[in-house]
């Protein structure tokens, strides 16, 4: 597996000394390690796009049992996937969900991040363990529990249930995006508005609001992509009229077998499509390393 | 725990003659705005540390045919069941070789990734793509595109490197490669985060020093990773732990690929057995902490100071 490290080792080892990036771009180009390399992410980028591919392709085919591609392409698979599982109504609540997760965690998250970094006091350590512990503790683990909580308070199967179970991954990554967001405006700023005579409503409102309205962006889409695409949570806690679109794509592929392949693959699509919109508006905003690096400590 | 919705109780309600407390108080930090906490630190107290003590309760209150045989029969019923104590071992040959691959293979490719050139963006941008894809989406693909007749079986014929189909769906293989597909994105990205923070400059003055490739990445490059490696390893490996719906719809969730978290489910949703089903909930949070908890103490006696990079 780490062939590609351990592999190129009679080639001498070039750009020893300052050189020039151009020079050095081209020596690492000619290693045999580096193909291996490149063959690796080629590979995995070949079968990454045939999943998805395979995916589009058969929503668009009428029948393909066999054989490269699809006997004849329709559109009907859309319209069919549209009734059959009442796309409309899952969409509705997908949005009514993703939206009301993406707020509420907003409402409460910001002015914890806001405390966290402005603030130093006796047990800081343990709330931040307390708010990174949702985070690491993996979903299916706490979903159990919470699932019979919310089953107990007659909560569990309407759609308040599962935006309270939503929460709490969200909650804790709003307080976790935000900290280092809120850390980097200098409180200077709030003393000198303070100096002026502004007072604290003004002070929320016309300095800090407009400088982390950045943050509150990136942290917001960050939480909507996640909340649209959580499965364990909302799977757990939904009830028939409060499944999102991945929580009844799962119930479709799983019944398998009373429904067409092709209209289960329509409604993967309508998913992947959604999820693309969203990914690309994200990206617009966060940077893709920060979409995973950030989370941590 | 008490300490902190406590603390902020007296700097809440100041009394004119004690403002000689509330200035003590501020001095350590603790004055109204930490009021601010309190929403969301309620809300996490509320649905993730109730739920859970909730469920930690429940789990010593054994139901059904359980009951009435001690307050660890719901534990003793898993333990002694050897299909369900076996989905631990499961979990683990699947986990581990996952996280292993995902974080073997990111090494080299965010090493080779560190140069710029043209198109990083772009495939930093591609990378992403199965992380947001989900798992559900994910093992819909893998069913067809590796599935009997799939494309990837179809390539495998036309070159003649097999006979027959290759099974890769609906056993072990589909979910190893669904943790992959989904797993390694994120590791990459992780790694090449990390990678990125440690300065050239380090690099370069062991090739002046006359370090080889070999000699600078062993000695130079991968200490200096290496903390980062392991965090990487836990999360992906918490990935792969808790695998879900890819075991149910591209495994074998009744035999080869029965994980913990699909036992966990069937007694909790399917046999309402919550008591149980808890009980496993318990057990694979404590797995997977003493899995961190050994990756944290490797971790803690390594250098985790200065990389001269941006972190």
């Amino acid at each position: 597996m780490s062939a590609a490290i351990v592999d190129p080792g009679p080639v001498p080892a070039p750009g020893t000394g300052p050189r020039d990036t151009a020079v050095r771009r081209r020596a690492v180009a000619l290693r045999p390690g580096a193909w291996l390399v490149w063959a690796v992410v080629g590979f995995f980028l070949i079968n990454l796009f045939g999943v998805i591919a395979t995916v589009v392709l058969d929503s668009f085919g009428r029948t393909w049992f066999a054989g490269w591609l699809p006997k004849g392409y329709t559109g009907s698979n859309y319209s069919d996937a549209w009734h059959e599982f009442s796309l409309g109504q899952v969409m509705t609540v997908t949005f009514e969900l993703s939206f009301l997760v993406v707020g509420i965690s907003l409402v409460l998250g910001v002015p914890a991040a806001y405390a966290l970094a402005r603030r130093d006091f006796p047990g800081k350590k343990a709330v931040m363990l307390l708010f990174v512990l949702p985070i690491l503790v993996p979903p299916i683990a706490y979903g159990i529990p919470l699932a019979t909580v919310l089953y107990k308070f007659h909560l569990a199967g309407s759609l308040t249930g599962v935006v309270l179970a939503n929460l709490v991954p969200s909650v804790p990554f709003v307080v976790y995006t935000m900290t280092p967001f809120i850390e980097q405006v200098d409180p200077r700023l709030e003393a000198a508005a303070r100096m002026c005579g502004a007072p604290t409503r003004a002070v929320l409102a016309r300095i800090i609001a407009p400088l982390l309205l950045p943050g509150m962006l990136a942290a917001g889409i960050l939480v909507l992509v996640r909340t649209f695409g959580m499965f364990e949570l909302t799977f757990l806690t939904a009830g028939p009229t409060s499944q999102t679109l991945v929580v009844s794509l799962f119930s479709a592929v799983f019944s398998a077998g009373i429904r067409s392949a092709q209209s289960v693959d329509a409604m993967a699509v309508v998913y992947t499509g959604s999820m693309l919109v969203l990914l690309v508006v994200a990206l617009r905003f966060v940077n893709p390393t920060q979409l995973v690096a950030r989370t941590r400590d | 725990m008490s300490t902190l919705t406590g603390t902020p109780a007296p700097a809440a309600a100041p009394a004119p003659d004690r403002t000689a407390l509330r200035h003590r108080l501020a001095e350590r930090g603790v004055d109204r705005t930490l009021l601010l906490l309190l929403p969301g630190l309620v809300a996490v107290i509320a649905l993730f540390l109730y739920p859970f003590i909730y469920g930690l309760g429940l789990s010593f209150q054994p139901q059904g045919a359980n009951a009435g045989h001690g307050v660890f029969a719901s534990y003793r019923a898993f333990f002694s069941d050897r299909f369900a104590r076996g989905s631990i071992g499961t979990t683990f040959d699947l986990a581990l070789p996952a996280a292993l691959l995902n974080v073997g293979f990111a090494v080299p490719i965010s090493y080779r990734m560190r140069a710029q050139f043209r198109g990083k963006r772009l495939l930093l941008t591609i990378l992403v793509v199965p992380i947001t894809l989900g798992t559900v989406l994910t093992a819909e693909g893998i069913l067809e595109y590796f599935g009997p007749v799939g494309w990837f079986n179809s390539t495998l014929e036309w070159l003649h490197l097999t006979d027959g189909p290759v099974t890769l769906v609906d056993n072990y293989w589909g979910v190893l490669l669904s943790l992959i597909i989904s797993g390694f994105p994120f590791a990459f990205l992780l790694t090449h985060s990390y990678l990125s923070g440690i300065h050239p400059s380090l690099e370069k003055a062991a090739a002046t020093l006359g370090a080889g490739w070999w000699q600078r990445f062993r000695h130079v490059t991968f200490p200096l990773l290496l903390p980062g490696l392991l965090t990487t390893f836990c999360l992906t490996f918490v990935l792969a732990f808790t695998v879900f719906p890819s075991a149910m719809m591209v495994g074998d969730p009744d035999g080869r690929t029965h994980v913990i978290s699909i036992e966990a489910y069937e007694q909790a949703l399917q046999k309402f057995n919550y008591s149980q089903g808890c009980a496993i909930a318990m057990v694979m949070t404590a797995l997977m902490f003493a899995v961190i908890g050994v990756a944290m103490a490797l971790r803690s006696r390594l250098y985790t100071g200065s990389t001269g990079g941006k972190g």
